[in-house]
């Protein structure tokens, strides 16, 4: 299961990130979510929404092994584990592993599907 | 402080000193946010008689304990000073993602104060705060400027910008955000542009404690689904505030020719359903907004982008200036924006010369040859412009239809549309009593955000002059700005029908204070006697004259379509007011009284 995005139908409002910061560590802040929302302003004038397809490229790259799948299949990074190299990082063809510097280890989308209820325009759902 | 950003950010801009302060405690418990801090502030900080345009008015840009949280339409931001345009009070609200941001960077209010000694922007970036020159900004557009600020900064940056019209001192000079999101009324941009302030950036990377985690949650989650089970949404989705446009002629009450009618004959070109299949590109939202009704257009005829046109610009630009191809007015709002100009008080300000034109009150010697025309795109583009560089008549127009009437004279003050000096909104009230209450009540001159009075017409009654309409603006202009200090949209409760009874408790489980809704609509009354009490102190001789409607209302009926013939009686709109200061407890002058005011713990001003 991943997560996936209609771009076209985003109206940038970031309700999804901050559900996602909520999810993944309690807290109210876009900059600790996992999906991305790009403007376009004011040319052309839209919302690129980027977000975890489940690729597993950052698995195949990280040097520790610490990455792992969740038990919907859903790649999560193990902070126990991660030496905060950021390979993943760089290997991540979405551009969708984030870091912060309140965490030594980056975070990504493990397909909780909170952001999903709090899409006002149906952009987001699991498939 | 759970739930604000828990700082006061001041910058004087003469010294270039800036500070922060820790938010008050008691601030945030008797003035909630936003506009309740800025009107607070405003009242206990600038000294008594300070020019608009001087360095010791001060700008004060705030967030409320909602903005940047997970509530539906978190994203408003109040922006408060003395008010160029009026003398008075001016608070405008902008929308986008600027409040946010602020509490992010760990900020509930910027206080700006002095002017700078050259053009100069100020940076934020969590804690790292600084003035910059802008030198290379100054002269640039509004949408120009953003873009180029977040070239320079990074995207994450948010930006609120002058254009030409706020650094060349026009009174009704707005600041812009996001691409097309204003903070219109009032002049607040001539404000900045006289502190040679041309923009602020922040950038934000914290996070928002908040009190009752859990709780706030799952309240949040009721928030939105119930907005997305409104069955409003849909139409409020595709249309936004443009889907007014047909309603308001339906009723007539859509502002044509500078007022004459509530009727324009070509409305349905202007029409939501004309807009969204012609140019509307992208739906724009405001921080966390499930319902935008930001309209995003590419205008193929002129090659331009603008957010937008919204009701008020359809309104004011189109059906006021009897433009009637909904792409002129779309190039219009873009021209206003980039500008800088507030597209109501500007619309207004081209209509009233235009009539005056009409009367022979003006001649083209004035106009530096133009002939002067309804609904001609060009004519309305040649103001906007001549405005904004206050050249011209733009010199005399830039100062609002107050001070224009003033200075042409020969009757034009009877179809001066304006209360306390501000240009009057979107809604021809002259067969809505309620409506016109509104604006000749409203705290910042006659704009239609405090009170939105005119469906209560339609139910009640539109010749009824009763106490209860006067019951009615009152209630609304409590519940309407206290969105405005919660920081937060009032629109999913007016267009999607959201229950009231979500506010209090997200507001109690975000900030921790027990509030009920009664409590929050104290606060609400509070700001609005204190507003009011601002107005007596700098406004020599203020009282109830400040609060008649503009003469055209009662002088003269609507020339045409569904109200044509009506018109209130001078009588009428003194009764509205008598009914309306009584319950307000309100001496017969407008003033609030002790008694009122020590209800409101606001005595010992
Ligand atoms: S919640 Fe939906 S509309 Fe809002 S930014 Fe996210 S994807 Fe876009
Ligand atoms: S309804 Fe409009 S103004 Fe209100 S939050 Fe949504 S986009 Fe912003």
């Amino acid at each position: 299961m991943h997560l996936h995005a209609e771009s076209a139908r985003c109206s940038g409002c970031r309700a999804c990130q901050l559900a996602c910061s909520l999810h993944l560590f309690g807290e109210n802040n876009p900059k600790k979510s996992a999906l991305a929302i790009v403007p376009h302003f004011p040319d052309p004038g839209t919302f690129e929404v980027r977000v975890c397809t489940q690729c597993g490229a950052c698995a195949d790259a990280c040097p520790t092994g610490a990455i792992l799948q969740n038990e919907h299949g859903a790649y999560y990074i193990n902070a126990g584990e991660c030496t905060g190299c950021l390979t993943c990082v760089e290997a991540c063809p979405e551009q969708v592993i984030f870091t912060h510097a309140d965490r030594e280890a980056p975070f990504m989308c493990d397909a909780c599907g909170d952001c999903i209820a709090v899409c006002g325009m149906d952009v987001l759902s699991l498939r | 402080m759970y739930g604000y950003g828990g700082s006061i950010l001041r910058v004087n801009l003469t010294s270039g000193e800036i500070r922060r302060e820790p938010l008050p405690q008691d601030l945030a418990r008797d003035y909630l946010g936003a506009r309740g801090f800025g009107a607070y502030l405003l009242y206990r900080e600038v000294p008594p008689g300070a020019a608009p345009r001087g360095p010791e008015n001060r700008l004060y840009i705030s967030a409320g304990p909602l903005s940047g949280l997970l509530v539906a339409g978190a994203g408003k931001c109040d922006i408060t000073t003395k008010s160029p345009l009026t003398g008075g009070y001016a608070g405008a609200s902008v929308g986008g993602l600027l409040s946010a941001e602020l509490k992010y960077a760990g900020i509930d209010v910027i206080a700006i104060e002095g002017r700078a000694p050259r053009p100069t922007y100020l940076y934020i970036d969590d804690d790292r705060v600084e003035l910059r020159d802008a030198t290379a900004y100054w002269g640039k557009g509004s949408l120009t400027t953003e873009k180029a600020l977040k070239e320079a900064l990074g995207e994450s940056f948010q930006i609120a910008t002058i254009g030409p019209a706020g650094e060349s001192g026009v009174a009704y000079a707005c600041i812009s955000h996001d691409f097309g999101r204003q903070a219109g009324r009032g002049g607040v941009g001539a404000v900045m542009g006289a502190k040679n302030l041309k923009a602020v950036a922040v950038r934000g990377t914290r996070s928002i404690p908040v009190a009752q985690l859990e709780r706030y949650r799952e309240l949040a989650r009721a928030m939105y689904a119930a907005c997305k089970a409104a069955p409003g949404l849909e139409a409020w989705q595709k249309y936004g505030t443009a889907g007014v446009t047909t309603w308001a002629n339906e009723i007539g009450a859509f502002p044509t020719r500078n007022f004459r009618s509530g009727f324009f004959e070509d409305h349905s070109n202007l029409s939501g359903e004309t807009m969204r299949s012609t140019i509307v590109v992208t739906d724009k939202a405001c921080f966390g907004c499930p319902s935008p009704c930001g309209k995003y257009s590419f205008v193929r005829k002129y090659g331009v982008r603008v957010e937008g046109p919204e009701y008020e610009t359809t309104a004011l630009i189109g059906g006021n200036c009897a433009l009637s191809d909904i792409e002129d007015v779309a190039y219009a709002n873009h021209v206003c924006d980039e500008l800088g100009l507030d597209t109501i008080s500007a619309g207004n300000a081209v209509a009233f010369a235009i009539e005056c034109y009409e009367h022979g009150i003006i001649s083209k010697a004035d106009t530096g040859g133009l002939e002067l025309r309804f609904g001609d795109v060009d004519v309305v583009c040649a103001l906007l412009r001549q405005i904004a560089a206050r050249e011209g008549l733009g010199a005399v127009l830039g100062l609002g239809v107050r001070h224009a009437a003033a200075t042409f004279g020969r009757g034009s003050e009877a179809f001066a549309m304006q209360v306390k000096g501000m240009e009057m909104s979107g809604y021809e009230s002259r067969h809505a009593p309620s409506m016109l209450l509104s604006y000749m009540t409203c705290d910042v001159g006659a704009h239609h955000n405090r009170s939105w009075a005119i469906t209560y017409d339609i139910t009640r009654g539109r010749d009824a002059v009763t106490p209860d309409k006067a019951a009615k603006v009152i209630e609304l202009q409590h519940i309407r700005p206290l969105f405005d200090c919660l920081g937060a949209c009032r629109l999913q409760w007016v267009e999607l029908g959201l229950d009231l009874g979500h506010y209090a408790p997200i507001v109690e489980a975000i900030t921790g204070l027990p509030r009920t809704w009664d409590d929050l609509l104290t606060i609400s009354e509070r700001v609005w006697n204190l507003t009011r009490l601002y107005w007596f102190r700098e406004v020599p001789g203020f009282g109830r004259a400040w609060d008649a409607p503009p003469p055209r209302t009662y002088l003269e009926p609507v020339e045409t379509g569904p109200t044509a013939g009506k018109r209130i009686s001078r009588e009428d709109a003194e009764r509205l007011l008598d009914m309306y200061y009584e319950q307000r407890g309100w001496d017969h002058d407008g003033r609030p009284t002790p008694a009122k005011l020590a209800q409101l713990g606001l005595a010992a001003l």
